[in-house]
């Protein structure tokens, strides 16, 4: 269920060029670079993974912590929010869009389905020019990232199992809404994108606004709503599922699809939770929410198969 | 400023229920309360050794102990309501009897704790053991009397004040005019009369119409001692909110606003979540309020709202490991504060099991610690220092090797003498000023 040596094609990725696709100029994508730190972004990345992870693991048979939940909230909003400026949102969201979409279709007709058909992702695989746009997008990413394959700092094995819960959770859509998010993004871009230039990352970012912020009233929902009628976890939820279905293959399918090209925001998740070190020492208490977290998981998966 | 370890209560019974969850002094000192994570009430008694003596030695011995609430469920959001003691605080003293509020989640409790160290015997129709006697053998007639008996503390609940509150009440606080009493949630707070539990007023509600809108909480909530219309609210956004209650019925506009311009060089994702109040205490003169954010105590002068007068930082040295506090959720740790008597020092808690002090008027600091290893009763406690960086000295421990479980959250100060009440995880520490 959990990847093993997939945080290798990161580094890959620096080393290999990029092969396939039209190549989108490469005006967009620095400036995107310029305008960010690549270690930076690094981290407000795991930031945000990992905040998500905290929100949607809160369920618990007391309360959640209102405060807490707000201001984790609070603190993902202001992360969406910069990254949506920075042009980077709406390029992580057409990755997750188009690694997203295959594996929703899948789990909207099989409940609990976790055996994602490899063909069948692959020929199911986003419109082409979604495919374009992520092209355009995972090479801005990869100029972004290409640097950071000599500052790399050491992966900790903080928490091994984190990772595939960080992507899940991203394909999940943080607040639980994340299939139909994506598709609505997708669905967006569909119309207006014709060729890949710079404009086009513009027009999505305004997209990806009015997308991410009624993403935002999902957060709340999700999040606030236990508090006036109790959610429990409701058996058609798409959020779940997604936390359960195994994503992996369609990683790497993508990976074949688009030869060669590693989309950062996809490893993103994965490394980022490693190098988590880099954040602070790791003699800090290292009974990490993550793996709390984690037993909760394992602990609601027990009760929905067990059913 | 040294202070003698007196003796500590090990509220241990290997049992995760007994974490101290509140400490109270009532208002003379000569009691201490504590609630704990179980539901229960533990209160000391301060027994004083030579008192006439500037030397006076205290020490504090159990009173009573009693179950002030249970766990409960709440069947329509399928959801436990712990019962965990938030909040203890003391009325002040009317009779012989003692009264205090104790509050979980949801429900407050008034209750009475009373001595008893008398009874009746000599009862014409019964005996002493409570048998009625048989009538026909009654043939003398005798009057009661009230003979000394063992002392005996009794708890009984005399008000249960439910079903007011739709989110986790974090703060009680009780009025100058000690007839009414205030109630914080993370949304609204209430007012309420003591004698009246089926009936309380909203005063303050900051619940947005629609909940996804949501992003600020009140976090804790204080009348002022003195002006019984006057009452303080604190946020999650790291603003206070003063309010009287005579401009009107609902006090949503604040009549003042306490807010610190931020630091534009200390910006960080974590900027609002160490900007989140966990507590804010009046002065007992009534006319500077303090509050307690992640990394730093502040003081505020009512007059000025513009920014604190005084600020004072417990562990700046968590600045940079901002992140993996996040991670490991210590970065929602919610420390309390207290004034001493005079309010010329301030006290809160650290983690490592460290406890701070700040002298305002010396502006002089110190860390102690509160651990059985490190306190022998009538041992002097000794400074401590945590390297931040560079080479550590001698004596000095690293920041990497704080222990973060071990964290101190609430901490009371005797209202009068220099007797301070510091609770670890599961146990409480007294320690007190060595007069010299």
């Amino acid at each position: 269920m959990f990847p093993k040596g997939t945080k290798r094609k990161f580094s890959d990725s620096g080393e290999e060029p990029v092969s396939s696709g039209d190549q989108s100029p490469p005006a967009a994508s620095s400036a995107v670079a310029r305008t960010l730190s690549s270690s930076y972004s690094l981290q407000r990345q795991s930031l945000l993974d990992m905040s998500l992870i905290k929100l949607q693991l809160c369920h618990m048979l007391v309360e959640p912590n209102l405060c807490r939940s707000v201001l984790i909230a609070n603190t993902v909003r202001q992360i969406q929010e910069e990254m949506t400026q920075d042009g980077t949102w709406q390029i992580m969201t057409q990755a997750l869009a188009a690694a997203q979409c295959p594996a929703d279709r899948l789990v909207a007709t099989e409940v609990l389905c976790r055996q994602t058909d490899a063909a069948a992702q692959a020929g199911q695989s986003p419109k082409p020019f979604s495919v374009v746009g992520l092209e355009e997008g995972y090479h801005s990413e990869e100029v972004v990232m290409e640097g950071d394959v000599e500052t790399e700092v050491t992966m900790s094995t903080l928490s091994p199992v984190s990772p595939q819960l960080s992507s899940a959770s991203y394909l999940a859509g943080p607040f639980g809404m994340g299939p139909c998010w994506e598709e609505e993004e997708e669905d967006g871009e569909c119309e207006e994108d014709e060729e890949e230039d710079s404009e086009e990352c513009v027009s999505e970012g305004e997209e990806g606004d009015r997308d991410h912020l009624s993403e935002d009233s999902r957060t709340g929902e999700q999040v606030f709503g236990t508090f006036e009628i109790k959610h429990p976890a409701p058996p058609p939820d798409p959020a779940l599922e997604e936390l359960f279905s195994d994503v992996d293959p369609s990683y790497y399918d993508l990976d074949t699809v688009l030869t060669g090209m590693q989309a950062a925001p996809k490893m993103g998740p994965y490394d980022l939770l490693e190098s988590l070190s880099s954040h602070g020492p790791t003699t800090l208490s290292s009974s990490s929410s993550c793996r709390s977290d984690l037993n909760e998981l394992d602990h609601i998966m027990e009760i929905i198969v067990g059913s | 400023r040294f202070y003698l370890c007196t003796q500590f209560k090990n509220n241990t019974i290997a049992d995760a229920t007994d974490i101290i969850s509140t400490v109270e002094f009532n208002h003379t000192g000569e009691l201490l309360a504590t609630g704990d994570k179980g539901g229960r009430v533990v209160i000391f008694q301060q027994e004083i050794e030579n008192k006439n003596q500037p030397q006076f030695r205290s020490e504090y011995n159990v009173y009573s102990t009693f179950q002030s609430h249970e766990p409960e469920f709440d069947y329509l959001k399928s959801l436990e309501i712990e019962e965990k003691i938030n909040k203890i605080r003391w009325l002040p003293q009317k009779n012989a009897a003692q009264f205090l509020l104790s509050t979980n989640d949801k429900t407050i409790k008034l209750w009475k704790i009373s001595e008893r160290d008398k009874r009746p015997e000599g009862y014409n129709l019964k005996e002493d053991d409570g048998r009625f006697k048989d009538p026909n053998n009654i043939t003398s007639l005798r009057v009661p009397v009230l003979i000394p008996m063992d002392l005996m503390v009794e708890a009984s609940p005399r008000r249960v004040f439910a079903n007011a509150h739709t989110y986790h009440i974090n703060s009680i606080s009780v009025n100058s005019d000690n007839e009414t009493y205030l109630s914080a949630d993370d949304l609204r707070i209430n007012l309420w009369h003591l004698e009246i539990t089926d009936r309380s007023f909203n005063i303050v509600d900051i619940k947005p119409a629609n909940m996804e809108e949501l992003t600020e909480v009140i976090t804790a909530a204080e009348f002022h001692p003195h002006q019984c219309n006057t009452f303080v609210y604190s946020s999650s956004k790291g603003t206070i909110r003063l309010c009287d209650m005579r401009v009107s019925a609902l006090c949503d506009k604040h009549s003042k606003l306490f807010e610190e311009p931020e630091d534009p060089s200390n910006r960080s994702f974590f900027s609002e979540i160490i900007s989140s109040i966990s507590d804010v205490k009046f002065s007992h003169n009534g006319r500077y309020m303090m509050t307690r954010d992640y990394l730093s105590v502040k003081i505020w002068d009512l007059n000025m709202e513009s920014r604190p007068v005084e600020t004072y930082q417990v562990h700046e040295y968590l600045r940079s490991k901002l992140c993996s506090l996040y991670e490991n959720d210590c970065i929602f740790d919610k420390f309390e504060c207290c004034w001493n008597g005079n309010d010329s020092v301030v006290m809160t808690g650290s983690y490592n099991n460290f406890f701070r002090m700040f002298d305002r008027g010396q502006r002089r600091d110190v860390t102690l610690e509160a651990s059985r290893e490190n306190s022998k009763p009538m041992q002097v406690l000794k400074p401590r220092k945590v390297c931040a960086g560079g080479k550590r000295k001698k004596d000095e421990i690293s920041v990497d090797s704080l222990d973060f479980n071990k964290k101190i959250l609430h901490t009371a100060w005797h209202p009068q003498d220099n007797i301070i009440a510091v609770a670890t995880t599961n146990n409480l520490y007294i320690f007190q000023d060595k007069v010299n």
